[in-house]
């Protein structure tokens, strides 16, 4: 039985009493110890988001704190260079801290202070999920740790210092792969021993069923933004609409994508392949992963056959992660969204045409949805729109980059 | 019939002291290993749980992690995880053995077969880590028709409402969570405030066995005495890790922890 989507009713509501999508993907698979907290965060989560006041306050500080709306614009270069689709960019890297991580975090700690939780935890893989929660966390008076892998610290420093001038505690993760995934069960073992005091922030739309339900809603700012740019832009939306995200946790597709669940638009969604000869792929969805556990949600996850957890590779730290939001694998099992996956390489290539030929300079993670885009612009008519989420900045990315690239130019 | 896990109780209560329940790893420090640990501690030990590693486990400390880490390493799989057990029972036919572990390891088995293999090879209970009340009614009805005992688990958190249903709701045993905790972490509740969250939970249905687990090491044990029965884990794991630190033989040492935490509690 497939299931479908719903019309007029919000992607993250979609769930069974279980708080299963298509009765099969997310859920609380959770300790004993959580279930109260986490409890008492959705009866919050559910006040709070028809709260008129919290909604002001929220629409507040993204205005004025995040900065809204952030740029759409036209890659007139990269269409040129392509000839084919016309290609467009939703540049979130312009927000507050260069990326959407920016949203969830904000929204985190606005849930925290009416809490009254003093303080906050959170995941990060890029380092950007980590940086936004620190800066936020300053913002709104709470003290804040970050779980981050061993690995992710090493090549991601300039979040890590940014964490660390943020006045947050990182906590390096040094079990498993050390990198996101050892972090988020890190982080959410630290919860378990901690959540009378503790706010927890997941820094994806991965989790528990609440945590995909703050992330998603936060980030959709991104397309009540974006619909609106659109219509601007063309008077209408374009019937031959693609809007393609990377996807790691999701997180970004998702808040990309919300808005436009019910038009014609095509939703691409892009996963991590991994240095080109690698079989380490972190792309579930794209490699036909089975349904597993993994941090209290069913959802497709890289796995062996016992059940434990396979490990990844991949260039960006933000999409090396074995699970995906069950939000994306509803959407799969829809049909309402595609997944691809581009490899290490290619999303290099992308990155370095894309940065010579536009003023953006887009981090590893979109640089594997401007990839996708590549490729495909030129198999296009001009009368399509492709609209790319260039979710994050390059910067954190420096790295790498100069040693892959020979060079860092910004 | 009574089941094995309920006899346990009975004969604890007639004799006045907790029934002591320990939890090594299957596997650790290797398959061998783990099967002569359980033919010795069971000597001293009343019930022993057994876990099944996963390699992400969201609600374990740093001790149990590093044995879950050996024993996959090791290349420990389900299937030798009941052969340990099956070749314990055929020794040991009246020790009670609860396996201990996470959901995704039994929903890639197939719930039914893994029930299947507990049956045959004499498994008497399930710890589901992560599979909490209410969401664990279906495969808890499947245990009991199996005459598996599902166990389900308390923690300082629960709401007395939910503690009442998760009651009439239980197998022989329940499992009373000592604190705001993973495993392994240091008792940071006071035993005599454990104790008085414990009786609260007790009143509501005296006759059902209740046991306290997490932080409880040969220090604390005594003070909790008056419990139906007391879990001891990650000091076992640390055991094993410090006697391979040492070159020490793991199973003698484990046997000596556990004649120890026995003689405690008497
Ligand atoms: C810039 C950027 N893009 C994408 C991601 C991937 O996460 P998600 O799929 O949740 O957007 C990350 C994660 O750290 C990121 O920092």
């Amino acid at each position: 039985m497939s299931s479908k989507i719903k019309k007029n009713i919000p992607l993250i509501d979609q769930h069974d009493k279980n708080f299963m999508y298509g009765g099969k993907f997310g859920g609380n698979f959770i300790p004993e110890t959580l279930k109260k907290p986490i409890d008492d965060l959705t009866k919050l989560f559910a006040k709070l988001r028809k709260e008129k006041k919290f909604l002001k306050e929220r629409d507040y500080f993204f205005q004025t704190y995040v900065g809204a709306p952030t740029p759409f614009i036209k890659l007139e270069n990269l269409t040129d260079h392509l000839g084919g689709a016309q290609i467009y960019a939703k540049v979130v890297s312009e927000a507050k801290g260069g990326a959407h991580k920016i949203y969830g975090a904000t929204v985190h700690c606005m849930i925290a202070k009416r809490a009254g939780k003093k303080y906050v935890v959170g995941d990060t893989g890029a380092g950007y999920a980590g940086k936004m929660l620190s800066m936020a966390a300053k913002k709104f008076g709470l003290k804040c740790k970050i779980f981050m892998g061993a690995k992710d610290i090493k090549r991601q420093r300039p979040n890590v210092e940014a964490i660390r001038k943020n006045g947050a505690e990182i906590v390096p993760v040094t079990t498993g792969s050390q990198t996101l995934v050892d972090a988020v069960s890190e982080c959410m073992r630290y919860w378990v021993s901690n959540c009378d005091t503790t706010h927890m922030c997941v820094g994806s739309t991965v989790g528990p069923n609440i945590f995909i339900k703050i992330c998603a809603w936060s980030t959709a700012q991104i397309s009540r933004e974006l619909i609106k740019q659109v219509q601007e832009e063309f008077g209408m939306i374009p019937s031959k609409l693609k809007l393609i995200n990377c996807v790691g946790g999701g997180s970004s597709a998702a808040g990309f994508w919300n808005e436009f669940i019910d038009t014609s638009a095509q939703f691409i969604g892009v996963e991590a392949g991994g240095p080109r000869n690698s079989k380490l792929h972190a792309a579930p969805l794209t490699n036909g992963s089975k349904i597993g556990i993994l941090h209290g949600a069913a959802q497709y996850v890289i796995q062996d056959k016992e059940g434990q957890i396979g490990s990844t590779e991949s260039i960006s730290a933000g999409l090396d992660y074995p699970g995906i939001s069950p939000l994306h694998c509803f959407l799969k099992d829809t049909k309402r969204a595609k997944y691809t996956s581009a490899s290490d390489e290619e999303a290099l290539r992308a990155y370095q045409l894309v940065s010579k030929l536009e003023n953006i300079s887009p981090s590893l993670e979109p640089s594997h949805a401007f990839a996708e885009a590549i490729k495909l612009a030129p198999k296009l008519k001009s009368s399509e729109v492709i609209i790319v989420n260039s979710c994050g900045d390059s910067l954190k990315d420096k790295d790498i980059i100069k040693q892959k690239l020979g060079s860092y130019n910004r | 019939m009574r089941s094995k896990i309920a006899e346990v109780f009975d004969n604890c209560k007639k004799i006045k002291r907790p029934a002591l329940i320990t939890y090594t790893v299957a596997g650790d420090n290797t398959k061998n290993n783990s099967l002569k640990i359980l033919n010795k501690i069971s000597k001293h030990a009343d019930i022993l749980e057994l876990g099944f590693a996963h390699n992400t486990p969201i609600a374990d400390g740093g001790q149990i992690q590093e044995s879950s880490h050996r024993a996959i390493k090791n290349g420990i799989k389900l299937k030798d995880v009941f052969q340990i057990v099956k070749k314990f029972k055929k020794n040991n036919p009246n020790k009670p053995i609860i396996l201990m572990g996470y959901f995704n390891l039994i929903y890639q088995n197939g719930e039914n077969n893994f029930l299947k293999n507990c049956k045959a090879s004499g498994v008497d209970g399930l710890i589901v880590v992560d599979l909490p009340y209410p969401e664990n009614k279906i495969f808890a009805n499947k245990c009991k028709k199996k005459s598996i005992n599902f166990i389900q688990l308390l923690s300082p958190t629960t709401s007395k409402e939910r503690i009442k249903k998760i009651i009439k709701d239980s197998h022989d045993m329940i499992y009373y969570i000592s604190m705001l905790s993973t495993t392994g972490g240091k008792l940071k509740v006071s035993p005599k405030n454990i104790l008085k969250n414990y009786n609260r939970i007790k009143r509501i249905n005296p006759k059902k066995n209740l046991v306290i687990g997490f932080g409880i090491t040969n220090k604390t044990i005594s003070s909790l005495k008056s419990a139906n029965g007391l879990v001891v884990g990650s000091l076992l794991c640390k055991t094993i890790t410090n006697s391979l630190k040492m070159r020490q033989n793991p199973v003698t040492n484990l046997d000596k922890v556990v004649y120890n935490l026995k003689n405690k509690i008497l």
